[in-house]
């Protein structure tokens, strides 16, 4: 991939506010057909990396290229050939569902012709295509996200932006939103996103960036970084004694001691469970696989960010 | 940091803002139309009914008027004020931070300037369209002299772009809708009341009509009564002037308070 143009190429990318450093001195770069996740607590500065991005926040330091084009002198040719997906379902109330997509296709210079093909289109990608003279108020939650996922393709873009685009829906309305990005990311649609759910960029997601406080700390693939971090099997014990605390600390494993429970990463063939399970598990223990979410507890803690 | 070149970011893009607000304001265009079409008829009736008959006529530029004929071309000034004034506060206030729509239409290729300069200029067409139905209305009871009554419709645009820029500024400082009250309350009332409205400047004592002479409705009220006369007097220029320094000076001004309110 080195000798591709990457279609994001940001070099220590700062971002103050009010003397609060968001941003500090991130480097990334994304290549054309990936998908890449950007994870971290709240604060990390995932938004405030991605405002850059879209050239809503202007950056106070470091450079940032987006198809090659310097974002600077070249804000407005970039936005035309990017879609964003905002945190919020910021479509305009005052106007119906199918109007929602044909004025915001105005935004981007598209002939009115043109605006009202691409937006009957993209409503039946959505499947909305019923809807489109009700207002968009009367929409339910994963309605009006699908609708913010349809109005950021309106300009056919060649890379997405979107800033958590399942917070907030059910169970069903995600999978529906998770179908439709597989399909643009399947006809190679470059998508940069941001997730609290470990889930959606497990399957989403060809690369990760794990960030907190504005710098990286971790990047890499989904599975490589579970297995780097987390390894393969994890045992939580619920419960401990003081005899496996201590067995525990004295035998070299990955893991976390916490007030009720400790949580054991191993490989595969470290049987731990087998090891734990006949001489501790008195008041029971958990065999998973390792996960994303383990990687992510264990890099950013496990204190609330508020 | 104020970039005063700020304006040079305004494209031509900046009239599909206007014509979103147009598209929104043509759903219920019906509503839109009939507060010029009524008011003029509400306040017709009042003053002149009710009230010439007690003041019969008006000193005005050595002459004297019906009092209908003196504050018709208040009424549309009054008009082209609120209209604008009105739209780039409270409406404009509510599209960028309850509806989230500028947030939204910075993620397109629009600057933060084509959307501020599509508000201000829309703000101005609300303005023309309301100034032409109440014009059509005051017509038809002879209180307008034609031709020059026409201009009363580019004056209705450079009042409208004059008072909503003003409108833009508040919209871009105050913390809360609430707050506009404060700025209807210290300048738009004391306008309606003392431009030259319902009464000539010159009743004032002198100080007050020094103060009168600062608002910028006082101008607009000159402008468009001596249109409305047919009656176009050299005091006329430097109101023209006085509206268009305005305008150029409040403009930019609505842009920077803008980005520093939304850019972060």
């Amino acid at each position: 991939m080195a000798d591709t143009v990457p279609i994001i190429d940001a070099k220590n990318l700062r971002k103050v506010f009010n003397g609060t450093t968001a941003v500090d001195g991130l480097s990334f770069q994304l290549f054309p057909g990936e998908c890449l996740g950007l994870l971290g607590p709240n604060g990390a500065g995932k938004t405030s990396t991605i405002r850059m991005v879209y050239a809503f926040s202007p950056m106070n330091g470091g450079s940032l290229k987006v198809f090659g084009i310097d974002i600077k002198t070249g804000w407005r040719e970039i936005k035309a050939r990017i879609g964003v997906c905002q945190q919020e379902n910021n479509l305009d109330p005052d106007l119906s569902v199918l109007q929602n997509l044909e004025l915001f296709a105005r935004y981007y210079d598209i002939t009115k012709k043109d605006a009202k093909d691409r937006a009957r289109q993209l409503l039946q990608f959505i499947a909305l295509e019923h809807r489109s003279e009700d207002k968009v108020t009367s929409l339910s939650g994963g309605m009006m996200r699908r609708l913010v996922l349809a109005r950021a393709l309106i300009n056919n873009p060649e890379m997405l932006v979107l800033d958590e685009p399942t917070t907030g829906l059910d169970p069903q309305s995600r999978h529906q939103v998770w179908e439709r990005l597989e399909l643009l990311r399947a006809n190679g649609l470059s998508i940069l996103l941001t997730t609290h759910y470990m889930d959606e960029a497990y399957r989403l997601c060809d690369r990760l960036i794990i960030m907190d406080h504005g710098k990286i700390l971790v990047e890499g693939e989904p599975v490589d970084l579970i297995r780097r971090y987390a390894g393969e099997q994890v045992v939580e014990i619920v419960n401990p004694g003081p005899e496996v605390r201590e067995f525990i600390q004295t035998s070299g494993y990955m893991h976390d001691m916490l007030d009720h429970r400790i949580i054991l990463y191993g490989r595969e063939d470290d049987n731990l469970f087998e090891l734990i399970g006949e001489k501790f598990c008195t008041e029971g223990c958990i065999k998973r696989m390792a996960t994303l979410e383990d990687v992510f507890l264990r890099l950013t803690g496990r204190e609330l960010r508020e | 940091m104020i970039d005063l070149l700020q304006v040079r970011n305004i494209s031509r893009r900046f009239s599909r803002v206007w014509n979103r607000n147009l598209v929104v304001y043509r759903k219920i265009w019906l509503v839109n139309f009939l507060v010029p079409l009524l008011e003029p008829l509400l306040y017709l009736t009042a003053f002149g009914v009710g009230l010439s008959a007690l003041i019969g006529q008006v000193p005005y530029e050595g002459k004297e008027l019906p009092y209908v004929v003196f504050i018709a071309p208040a009424l549309l000034s009054i008009t082209m004020m609120y209209n604008a004034f009105f739209e780039n506060t409270y409406a404009s206030f509510v599209r960028m931070y309850y509806q989230k729509t500028f947030d939204a239409m910075m993620a397109t290729p629009l600057s933060l300037e084509d959307i501020i300069a599509g508000e201000i200029v829309w703000g101005a067409t609300k303005s023309v369209i309301a100034t032409a139905i109440m014009l059509l209305v005051v017509s038809l009871f002879g209180l307008i002299e034609y031709p020059q009554g026409l201009l009363i419709l580019p004056l209705s645009f450079l009042g409208g772009l004059a008072f909503g820029a003003t409108g833009m500024v508040f919209t871009g400082i105050v913390p809360s809708i609430d707050m506009f009250n404060l700025p209807i309350f210290l300048l738009i009332t004391p306008m309606f009341l003392f431009s030259g409205t319902f009464f000539p400047i010159d009743t004032l004592p002198d100080w007050a009509q020094s103060i009168s002479h600062v608002l910028p409705l006082t101008h607009l009220v000159n402008l468009c009564r001596g249109l409305a006369l047919g009656e176009l007097h050299a005091g006329m220029i430097l109101s023209v002037i006085y509206l268009l320094l305005l305008t150029v000076i409040v403009f930019p001004i609505a842009l920077v308070v803008m980005r520093r309110r939304l850019i972060k």
